[in-house]
């Protein structure tokens, strides 16, 4: 009674194979499978992360236009094929349309004789300011941000940076430029 | 004369390349049908029994078969296109017109164009005769899911290769398309959620690494649209599809066949 060690009868004997135990056995079988699904999991997130590049090579989306007083009343289409951008200048300001079809993504075309930009894909009507009139387009046309470099006074458009006319930010001092 | 003939096939059919080809000899009882059909990689895609049933055209349309051999159809037509076509800004457009004004037998491009088309609308039909027999029902659910799969990659195949010609329908309708992508739940730009994705005041999804920048490699469909959807037109889809139809096909033949009139 005092001289065996106290145990319990179901606990079973640690079974050896050649010194291989159970519990060295399920502990190399877990660190195989952390290591196989970590390896999993990297592999996967580097195909992914494979699909998209660092380097672009487009047009950028920030580009110089020259100076203010180059532009005259009206649409300017000079950047259009470049940036997909209209410059317009009206009574007091210049700003920059994005000519991009709010509906589905089409270029629209600037036609001159009816005074309004309209999408050759299914018909979306805009007004000069941008602001829809007829077709399927939801909304008006967005702004791009503009600005004068204060170093060589050229407009700066960063079409990264929009100005939505329902979010009521065509008033922002950063989508237009003020001209007296 | 006869005899030295019966000579002569006696030593062809006994020979050591005819019985390697021809294992089970002249199938002229049913195991040797069968073991033929068994033994032959091409002959066992085809099931050995066939119920009367199964071959009734006003039953099945034969919409399935037709769409697999429009889909070989492709295949081919497909390669062929490869030996000219070039995927890039430069060459994808002169390459078609080249095509179909100046390679011999440059209809094959029709061929393409034409069988993708009808493709499609035999896939289609294939699903209407199946759901309109109730074939879908136990034990041929699975099944169905594989077709529906199998329906939306016919579908992508016809997106995909719609952009290679590379002129103005091509690229609005392609443009169209994918902005489709951007309206994806938190991965695409403008979909539901994304907008809350931000650390701070920076957004983490941009036109630079949501879904549709993924499917077009780049912020429009340009150079790497077309090569991308080249690539998945070519290799990608078709290999998955090629999988999923053999998988189909086995199916077709663990769950009783070709479904039958009750």
């Amino acid at each position: 009674m005092s001289t065996a060690p106290n145990r319990l009868p179901s606990s079973p004997p640690d079974v050896t194979l050649d010194g291989v135990t159970r519990r060295s056995t399920l502990k190399w079988m877990a660190l195989a499978w952390t290591g196989f699904a970590a390896a999993t999991v990297a592999g996967l997130t580097a195909t992914v992360r494979f699909l998209f590049p660092n380097v672009l090579f487009e047009p950028p989306t920030r580009f110089k236009a020259g100076e203010p007083s180059t532009y005259s009343l009206g649409v300017d289409e000079r950047w259009k094929e470049r940036f997909g951008v209209w410059i317009v200048r009206d009574t007091n300001s210049i700003y920059a349309l994005v000519a991009v079809c709010v509906h589905l993504g089409c270029t629209p075309n600037w036609l001159q004789a009816q005074n309004k930009f309209k999408c050759p894909c299914h018909g979306s009507g805009y007004y000069v300011s941008g602001i829809n009139f007829e077709g399927p387009a939801p909304r008006p046309l967005e702004r791009a941000e503009i600005s004068v470099s204060p170093e060589d006074g050229q407009i700066i458009v960063d079409k990264a940076m929009r100005y939505l006319y329902e979010r009521g930010q065509w008033s922002d001092p950063k989508a237009f430029i003020k001209m007296a | 004369m006869g005899f030295r003939w019966r000579q002569f096939q006696q030593a062809v059919v006994s020979s050591q390349l005819w019985k390697s080809i021809f294992r089970v000899g002249i199938p002229n009882t049913n195991r040797k049908r069968v073991l033929a059909m068994l033994g032959n990689v091409v002959l066992h895609l085809h099931p050995v029994k066939t119920r009367k049933s199964g071959v009734k055209m006003r039953y099945t349309w034969c919409a399935g078969g037709i769409t697999f051999f429009l889909f070989l159809v492709l295949t081919f037509t497909g390669l062929l296109l490869m030996f000219y076509y070039r995927p890039t800004v430069e060459y994808a457009f002169v390459d078609i017109l080249d095509l179909r004004e100046q390679v011999p037998f440059g209809i094959m491009r029709e061929v393409h164009r034409w069988g993708a088309h009808a493709m499609v609308i035999s896939v289609w039909i294939h699903m209407f005769r199946v759901f309109m027999t109730g074939s879908y029902k136990p034990p041929r659910e699975f099944n169905w899911v594989i077709g529906v799969i199998l329906l939306v990659l016919t579908l992508l195949l016809s997106f995909t290769g719609y952009l290679l010609p590379w002129d103005q329908l091509a690229i609005w309708a392609i443009t169209v398309g994918s902005n489709m992508a951007s309206a994806t739940p938190l991965i695409g730009i403008q979909g539901p959620g994304t907008g809350l994705l931000k650390i701070g005041d920076i957004q983490l999804v941009t036109s630079t690494n949501d879904a549709r920048f993924g499917l077009l490699g780049g912020r429009f469909v340009g150079a790497g649209a077309l090569l991308r959807f080249y690539v998945l037109h070519c290799v990608g889809i078709p290999l998955v599809a090629a999988f999923l139809m053999a998988v189909h096909f086995w199916r077709v033949r663990k769950d009783g066949g070709i479904s039958g009139p009750v």
